[in-house]
């Protein structure tokens, strides 16, 4: 298992980042830019994988609020990262109506497959995954998701996982 | 067959595009409410339809439209409930993903009626490549004028934002929506005041959910009174159904309320009865939420009626013997799945999705969650049955917002119905770890009978 350490290291938010910050903003009427914490901490997630706390003060910069506005948000919500991830995090569905269909057999294998437990990186950095709760596709479960893009698999077998993990592995040594 | 009225064009090919919606009537309804209605008018309509919201609580959509308060220079808003997170549940996602753009005419004829100017679909995060489909869908709608500076030359301005939440169930209760539309945790608000009166950034708002706004489309084309044809009394219309679980078919149907449940479940146009050849053996007609059924109580109500699939069949009996429709997401059970695991399942569902604000509700679902992990894991008591039944009698009704309520009527409906399975988990823990599912002899005795015969 890969340590992945908790850092401070500063932050610097590309031209691109910042042009999507400020097209989040104008959504919203004069002085409720606030609203625009969700949609860029997505982004910003997007950037750099995880929310680091320097990455989450930028956003309170950006957005005019106090940063505690930005850490009490983020540490509610399950889909913002507060430490670093493998490349790649695998999130399947745990819910009812996928274990119906053997989600806990897909989890099961994926811990097998990547010999890491739920919510560490494996060795190569490239791969974590973890259970999440109902992703509105239960008649097509068992589910996966894939940040940032939010890539979906549906009907998974141990062998179609398979087929995905080598997928990403040769994507990500390309 | 019942006739479609949101998925009519699901499958014609490129009909999430503007110009093959458009080539299929898409937006006559736009034109329609904004050259020949006034904005009371299309109430009016929608009133006149019958429809009942279709996120969970059923609520008229027309009263809610007219109660919206409309106080001279202040913002009105329309907020569209994406959130679809209620297990069981996956129709919004399904419409969103192939038919976007009946979901931004029917935003942007709401919107007119209730005096918008901007209105935003709060999309649960999760769904990114939906977010991309409907804001793709949005810029189409503009560029064919149908959003922005003075639509159809009527002088009526509105512009369509797509927000992503961040993952929490809990943002589909529409305060809690609310709150994260505004960047902050998904706490509900205490009720009163209701959205209508003050909602987003404190200013009077609709919520609705996916499936009542696209509704409204029909509604309009063929007005109020063609679609209360549809349906059966007071469940007008038609209605998407998530179905998933032990089905044949699983998959997202659109049914004329009142469809006997039986034909639902059984016959090809449907669900095409359970997989592999197995026995029903419980029903979740509504949601995770809602109270779980055994195959015969939900077959047919205690009265030894045929039930249907409409609000008030579904609920007929109460909490004694009937359950809810819900949001309409229908999960099967067959034979060997185990209603202790289950409901254990939707246990720590719940207790991982409760904003903590309320003790009852933080402390209780997560108390509940650990006897039911006990019981399933073999170390349950006997007396743990009237535990679970009592701790959720004092989360039901004290609590700020209803997931308090959703997080006890499966556990109280699973043990009113099931308890011999809990307690067979109790007497024969070795057992019950072992072979991991539950007792059979709730199987549906419609099929049985069939078998027999
Ligand atoms: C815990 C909880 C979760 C909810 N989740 C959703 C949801 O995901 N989608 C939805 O439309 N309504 C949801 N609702 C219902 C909303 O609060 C609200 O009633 C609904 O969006 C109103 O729309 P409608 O009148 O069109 O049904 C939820 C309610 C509660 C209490
Ligand atoms: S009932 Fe539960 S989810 Fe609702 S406000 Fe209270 S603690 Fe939060
Ligand atoms: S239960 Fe897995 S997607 Fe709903």
């Amino acid at each position: 298992m890969l340590k992945v350490e908790h850092t401070h290291e500063p932050v610097e938010f590309s031209e691109a980042l910042v042009g999507l910050i400020a097209d989040k903003i104008i959504r919203y009427p004069e002085g409720k830019q606030k609203s625009a914490l969700l949609p860029v901490m997505h982004d910003v997630q997007a950037e750099f994988g995880w929310l680091s706390v320097p990455a989450m003060d930028k956003v309170a910069e950006y957005l005019k609020i106090e940063p505690i506005e930005v850490y009490e948000v983020a540490s509610f919500y399950t889909m913002y990262f507060l430490r670093p991830q493998g490349k790649f995090v695998l999130e399947v569905c745990r819910t009812s109506p996928c274990c119906l269909v053997g989600a806990e057999k897909i989890m099961d294998h994926l811990e097998q497959k990547l010999g890491v437990k739920e919510g560490e990186v494996t060795a190569d950095g490239l791969f974590s995954w973890r259970g999440v709760e109902c992703l509105a596709a239960c008649g097509f479960g068992p589910v996966l998701q894939i940040g940032p893009e939010y890539t979906f698999y549906e009907n998974l077998t141990n062998e179609s996982v398979d087929q995905l993990i080598s997928d990403l592995t040769a994507k990500a040594n390309n | 067959m019942g006739r479609k009225l949101l998925l009519e064009h699901i499958n014609v090919p490129g009909i999430n595009t503007y110009d093959v919606y458009r080539s299929k009537g898409g937006y006559t309804a736009v034109e329609k409410a904004m050259k020949t209605l006034t904005p009371e008018e299309i109430v009016e309509e929608v009133k006149k339809s019958g429809l009942r919201g279709r996120g969970g609580a059923g609520f008229p959509t027309g009263m809610k439209w007219s109660f919206l308060a409309k106080p001279e220079g202040v913002a009105r808003y329309l907020v569209c409930n994406a959130d679809e997170s209620e297990p069981g549940t996956f129709k919004d996602r399904y419409l969103m993903t192939y038919i976007p753009h009946l979901l931004i005419e029917g935003m942007i004829v709401a919107s007119f009626a209730l005096g918008a100017n901007t209105s935003y679909i709060y999309v649960r995060g999760e769904m990114m490549p939906q977010i991309r489909i409907l804001e793709r869908a949005i810029a189409e709608a503009k560029n064919a004028g149908f959003l922005g500076k003075n639509i159809l030359g009527t002088g009526y301005d509105l512009e369509l934002y797509v927000q992503p939440g961040g993952g929490a169930y809990i943002c589909g209760e529409e305060t809690a929506l609310l709150e994260s539309l505004e960047g902050k945790r998904g706490n509900p608000r205490i009720k009163p005041p209701f959205p209508a009166i003050a909602g987003l950034y404190g200013c009077p708002t609709v919520v609705n959910n996916v499936e009542s706004i696209a509704a409204v489309v029909p509604i309009i084309n063929d007005g109020g009174d063609e679609y209360a044809k549809l349906g059966i009394g007071r469940s007008t219309g038609t209605k998407l159904i998530s179905a998933g679980g032990n089905l044949k078919k699983p998959g997202v149907y659109e049914i004329d309320l009142g469809l006997p449940v039986e034909e639902f479940l059984y016959s090809d146009e449907y669900c095409g009865g359970i997989a592999n050849g197995k026995r029903l053996k419980a029903v979740v007609a509504g949601g995770s939420s809602v109270p779980i059924l055994p195959a015969n109580l939900f077959m047919k109500t205690i009265n030894n009626e045929p039930r249907l699939m409409s609000y008030e069949s579904l609920a007929d009996g109460g909490f004694v013997s009937g359950t809810m429709m819900g949001s309409g997401g229908f999960i099967a059970y067959d034979e060997d799945q185990c209603i202790v695991r289950n409901t254990w399942n939707f246990a720590r569902f719940y207790s991982h999705e409760s904003c903590g604000q309320c003790s009852p509700c933080r402390e209780g679902t997560g108390w509940m969650e650990k006897v039911l992990h006990r019981l399933e894991n073999g170390h349950g008591k006997m007396s743990d049955m009237d535990l679970l039944v009592d701790v959720s009698k004092k989360i039901e009704g004290n609590t700020i917002c209803p997931l308090g309520d959703a997080a006890a009527w499966p556990v109280a409906s699973a043990i009113r119905h099931f308890r011999d399975e809990f307690e067979w988990h109790v007497t024969n823990a070795a057992t019950a770890v072992r072979r991991n599912y539950g007792i059979a002899h709730y199987a549906d005795p419609l099929i049985i009978a069939e078998k027999a015969g």
